[in-house]
């Protein structure tokens, strides 16, 4: 297994005295080579999941365990992307997917030919020496993807990645992504609010409900082609899986 | 293409306008010299400048303390801005006083330098290093403030060093800033100096101002302002052409 949440809870301080509960008791397990979709309203603890997976600050209650090891701080297990693609402007694209390995003492040689390698897994071949600014949107998140693999991480953690592309791009990068992550076999938590892409990406969807965060629905979403959000997306089964998600989140009633 | 040819034209066209005007008119309105020399009386001077009152030299030392004081002051400011930025605690003490030292006129601190250090260089080499600092400082500070709390954090995940951060993302993130600070100092760099001579010493373009205007030269002053600009121009383009190599990967706006 390779990411649990045991009764995780955090709270944060708030202007004044108060206490904000953003996440309460939440556990859940991912298993090693999973695709585990996250979804919920705007608010609700997502990103504050993926921060405590990342290391970036402690549940207040509980534990989160990274191969069985509870997570203490920032690790080299965990690789994160968000929406905003993070790359260094001022550095070109193969500079900027070693980044992540210029911490660890890899040797000069040795990050250049992993860092080779991830571009060429993202397709970005040919663009080594351009400049973020250079690329579109979509080759940037790849470029993302690139550095975030080159660590070689055991978890991926994805915030949104695709929410600031145009449809079509969507479409291409999720594939990619997917084609990319199942070939890596990586252990991969995708927080999204785009319920479609959840179910076309994962082997399992966690609910989360609204502040504060709690898990009410765990699906499993048995359907081929995984690693081809694409050729899922055909499946009659996909419209299905999204109408429970619905249901789950009451958007119905809501929007009555 | 054609835009960029029609806008130097007209920059040209403009200059010799004014050039004109400059010979013709103060005749032609019976301006006086001393009060309003011509063109070529202002040129005149300026060769009688070169070979009797040693121009050379004056322009040498007061472009040299232009540079120097520039580059002292803005080298302590951008010190002083990123040890600031690092520390929360540091800055939220000091910037108030940083802000008092920043509104106090600096200029009016020549005086002040001339009677601890004497009728030399240093007052002036002072006055500029704490003209060109504040700038600086402040541009820096904010841009530190500023730095992606998500690129901080992506850094932290690759378990990047505190040292590790601050040259790997937060430094270059406030290279624009800083360079923007740079390029408002190199301005004020040329006022420093010239205060600095004009209110004690004896070599300098601030200092031909004075004794010109003592002897109620004004072709003297005229030329002095103008190698004064000289000067500060020579340096901003200087700054923009080390800003356009640095910030390269920065997407140009209009091209």
């Amino acid at each position: 297994m390779a990411l649990e949440f045991r009764n995780v809870s955090k709270s944060f301080a708030t202007q004044g005295d108060g206490e904000l509960l953003a996440v309460d008791d939440v556990s859940f397990r991912v298993e090693e080579g999973e695709f585990v979709s996250v979804v919920g309203p705007s608010g609700c603890g997502k990103s504050t999941i993926l921060s405590m997976t990342a290391g970036l600050y402690q549940p207040t209650s509980g534990e989160v365990l990274v191969s069985n090891v509870p997570v203490t701080g920032p690790n080299s297990h965990v690789g994160f992307m968000l929406q905003k693609d993070l790359l260094l402007p001022w550095r070109n694209i193969i500079a900027n997917i070693e980044f992540g390995l210029e911490a660890r003492g890899v040797p000069k040689a040795d990050r250049r030919a992993r860092a080779m390698k991830e571009l060429d897994h993202c397709q970005l071949s040919g663009f080594e020496n351009h400049f973020p600014y250079q690329l579109s949107g979509g080759m940037r998140q790849r470029a993302a993807l690139a550095r975030t693999l080159s660590i070689d991480p055991e978890i991926i953690l994805l915030d949104e990645p695709f929410s600031a592309l145009d449809a079509q791009t969507k479409l291409l990068l999720q594939n990619s992504f997917a084609k990319t992550i199942k070939d890596a076999g990586k252990t991969t938590l995708l927080i999204t609010h785009d319920l479609s892409e959840a179910v076309l990406m994962s082997d399992r969807i966690l609910v989360l409900s609204e502040r504060p965060g709690q898990v009410i629905a765990e699906i499993k979403v048995d359907l081929p082609h995984r690693d081809q959000p694409i050729r899922r997306r055909v499946l009659p089964e996909v419209g299905e899986y999204a109408a429970q998600l619905f249901k789950h989140l009451k958007l119905e009633e809501k929007a009555a | 293409m054609i835009r960029k040819h029609g806008i130097k034209l007209t920059s040209v066209a403009i200059l010799i306008a004014v050039l004109v005007a400059w010979e013709v008119l103060p005749t032609a309105l019976d301006v006086p010299r001393f009060i309003i020399p011509t063109l070529s009386d202002s040129l005149a001077e300026l060769q009688r400048m070169w070979a009797n009152e040693g121009l050379l030299g004056h322009i040498l030392s007061t472009a040299l303390y232009t540079v120097l004081g520039f580059l002292i002051g803005s080298l302590l400011g951008a010190v002083m801005g990123y040890l600031l930025g690092m520390s929360k605690f540091w800055e939220k003490v000091l910037s108030p006083y940083i802000l008092a030292l920043q509104i106090a006129p600096k200029v009016a601190f020549a005086p002040l330098f001339i009677m601890w250090f004497g009728y030399n260089s240093m007052p002036k080499l002072l006055v500029t290093v704490l003209i060109v600092f504040f700038p600086v400082l402040v541009n820096v500070l904010q841009a530190m403030r500023t730095v992606d709390r998500d690129l901080v954090n992506l850094a932290r995940a690759y378990n990047l060093t505190r040292l590790g951060i601050f040259w790997k993302v937060e430094m270059p993130s406030t290279v624009p800033n800083l360079m923007a600070g740079l390029r408002i100092a190199s301005t004020l760099a040329v006022i420093g100096v010239t205060v600095g001579e004009l209110v004690g010493g004896n070599t300098g373009l601030g200092y031909l101002i004075s004794y010109g205007g003592g002897q109620a030269n004004a072709a003297m002053v005229f030329n002095a302002i103008i190698l004064l600009t000289v000067i500060g121009f020579l340096l901003y383009v200087v700054l923009e052409r080390i800003e356009e190599r640095v910030l390269h990967y920065l997407p140009k706006a209009h091209q």
